[in-house]
């Protein structure tokens, strides 16, 4: 036993280890595409070759992004294989079918139309150009939204029955899959998270342009293209987190119960704004859950429930099986004991279900599949030894939460006052605290957004599948030490990727800031993209 | 008569000439040719063998597996 929790958490270190890393390169591809997009449609637009340098110097920064980024979300598949074999294999098709999908798409539209974009400057019309930049970033996102989806689904398992038989989820709504509201909402949310993302890093390797005295002009146009789409990203960012709330909230409530510390739900719930919580605080016992806390009266019954008096349970009172339901009603609904219980009880339906398949019996197989169908949404629970099992860690959800709704809030801030400043009051861009600011704020974007999947996927712990599946039944019988031996071996090759990344993205920031742009034209030339002008990418 | 190449020949010398061109690429290329050779040649061949395809032979045997992985005690 002791060897199989080694695995498990050794096995979930080196996932989160190579989704984090995944995921410093995908917003920002996500972003920056749109923000290259956009600057190329100015080009095509006004002729300027201003623009057009623009494009290009932004363009070679989302090639560098992009070409060490990919291929490193395949070594997730790969741990799927090994680490999560039953798990790999009980989801069946509805995570298989997705990342076909996604597969494809990638690899006709991303591949294709990068191409054209690196390569087809000067040998292809200025329009075709433009739409392989914007068929680009379409590609990116809707390939983006494939995972989601996959993702989604191991939030909010639907659309799909289980085949004791064949041991998997078998896909029969395939729109219920792809259009649940948990993928809706995470997709819009990811996409524009990575808008908010890029903004905030142009801005950012702008303000460095003025801190090296180095093509100003070029940098305040940089800022004001990338404040539009970093404001309308941190608005999206916005809306779509209140609609992920709302379904955190009806249909994982336990996570959003961790990610406010809150143990004692009711109606009119305030929202903590900044807090220490209390570690040796126990589900079960009658300590204060906060050391300190600052709150916002009612704010989390109208974040969770659209009412400034909607009931939201606390993590004990859905242990005692409190909740509300799809329509932000309180109901009384199975307690997690009882939900334990029926788990083992499912356990036995497919026990009896594999004894009268060795038998071939079919009168009794489909007894027992009745039997496994009548309990199955619990099965997972048949795993938990006691009710505190199913309580994610809520010391890390609830910072990682509120690290990310801070740093957000922060970056709201952000990008309107650098936008009201490159229009209103550019000349303090040359003031060092506003140029430090902006770059560090760097920082801040990729905290908040590997902040936002940590409270994702750790407040969704104990469950893989929600409700199915705890990671402990997913993990393949394999041995710590080789986990252990892989995870080092990751964290030496990514640190080595990173560090080869970020010094080829400084030295073509640097490059870039070198560039003639202020003697270029900002009126229309026939020679903007003759086949003579440098295409070097 | 027009002696504009076909159209395979003319994909492939805009896909020749563009890496030819490269200058920042050429850096990249090569640490993407040593990430592929890291993950699909090290990494999946000696650390991450797909269990399920190389312990068992058909789909039946490796429902099997699973079954009785999942209803194994030591969970």
């Amino acid at each position: 036993m002791n060897d199989l929790i080694n695995v498990v958490d050794w096995s979930r270190a080196q996932f989160a280890l190579t989704a984090m890393f995944h995921w410093l390169f995908v917003p920002l591809t996500l972003g920056l595409s749109v923000i290259v997009a956009v600057m190329e449609s100015a080009y095509v637009r006004t002729g300027s070759a201003k623009w057009l340098a623009l494009t290009k110097f932004w363009m070679k920064l989302f090639g560098i992004n992009f070409a060490i980024g990919v291929a490193t979300g395949i070594i997730l598949e790969f741990e799927f294989g090994t680490n999560w074999s039953n798990y790999s294999w009980f989801v069946g098709d509805i995570f298989g079918a997705p990342l076909a999908i996604e597969g494809l798409l990638a690899f006709f539209m991303e591949a294709t139309f990068i191409a054209v974009m690196f390569f087809g400057w000067g040998k292809v019309s200025k329009r075709f150009h433009l739409t392989a930049t914007w068929l680009t970033a379409f590609g990116a996102t809707i390939s983006s939204a494939w995972i989601l989806i996959a993702n989604a689904w191991m939030q909010y398992p639907v659309g799909m029955e289980f085949d004791p038989a064949q041991m998997r989820n078998i896909m029969d709504d395939f729109w219920a899959v792809a259009l649940s509201p948990v993928a809706i909402h995470k997709f819009f949310h990811a996409v524009f998270s990575g808008w908010t993302l890029a903004g905030v890093f142009v801005i950012s390797v702008s303000c460095w342009f003025y801190l090296r005295k180095r093509n100003e002009a070029m940098a305040l146009r940089s800022i004001k293209v990338g404040g539009w789409i970093g404001l309308a990203g941190i608005v999206g960012t916005l809306w779509s987190g209140d609609g992920s709330a709302v379904d955190v909230a009806r249909v994982q409530p336990m996570k959003l119960a961790a990610m406010e510390g809150l143990y004692h739900g009711g109606r009119g719930a305030d929202l903590i704004a900044v807090g220490v919580l209390n570690p040796s605080k126990e589900y079960d016992d009658e300590q204060e859950p906060f050391l300190f806390e600052t709150k916002l009266p009612n704010m989390l019954s109208l974040l969770a429930t659209h009412d400034l008096n909607g009931y939201v349970p606390g993590i004990n009172d859905l242990i005692d099986g409190i909740s509300i339901d799809e329509n932000g009603d309180t109901v009384k609904t199975v307690s997690y004991a009882e939900r334990i219980a029926i788990g083992k009880q499912s356990h036995e339906a497919l026990r009896a279900y594999d004894k009268a398949r060795a038998a071939n019996d079919t009168a009794a197989m489909d007894k027992a599949a009745a039997d496994l169908k009548a309990t199955f949404q619990y099965f997972g629970y048949g795993y938990l030894d006691s009710p505190s099992d199913a309580i994610p860690p809520v010391g890390l959800t609830f910072y990682s939460f509120h690290i990310m709704v801070l740093a957000g809030g922060y970056l709201l801030l952000f990008i309107i006052v650098y936008l009201t400043i490159a229009y209103k009051k550019s000349s303090w861009l040359t003031n060092r605290w506003w140029q430090w600011i902006g770059i560090i704020s760097l920082v801040i974007v990729y905290v908040c957004s590997q902040a936002g999947w940590v409270t994702d996927e750790v407040g969704r712990q104990p469950w893989i599948i929600e409700g199915l599946m705890p990671t402990r039944a997913a993990i393949s019988f394999i041995s710590s030490g080789m986990v252990q031996l892989t995870f080092w071996l990751f964290a030496a090759i990514f640190t080595g990727l990173l560090a080869a990344e970020i010094s080829i993205m400084l030295k073509a920031i640097a490059n870039g800031s070198k560039s003639d742009y202020d003697s270029l034209p900002d009126s229309p030339s026939a020679e903007t993209q003759s086949p003579t002008q440098s295409t070097k990418s | 008569m027009s002696d504009k190449p076909p159209l395979l020949t003319r994909i492939w010398r805009f896909y020749r000439d563009g890496f030819r061109e490269m200058t920042t690429g050429k850096s990249l290329w090569t640490l993407i040719i040593i990430k592929l050779v890291l993950i699909f040649v090290v990494m999946k061949l000696l650390f991450f063998p797909n269990l399920l395809k190389r312990d068992y032979d058909d789909d039946d045997s490796r429902a099997d597996a699973v079954r009785s992985s999942l209803l194994d005690d030591r969970r």
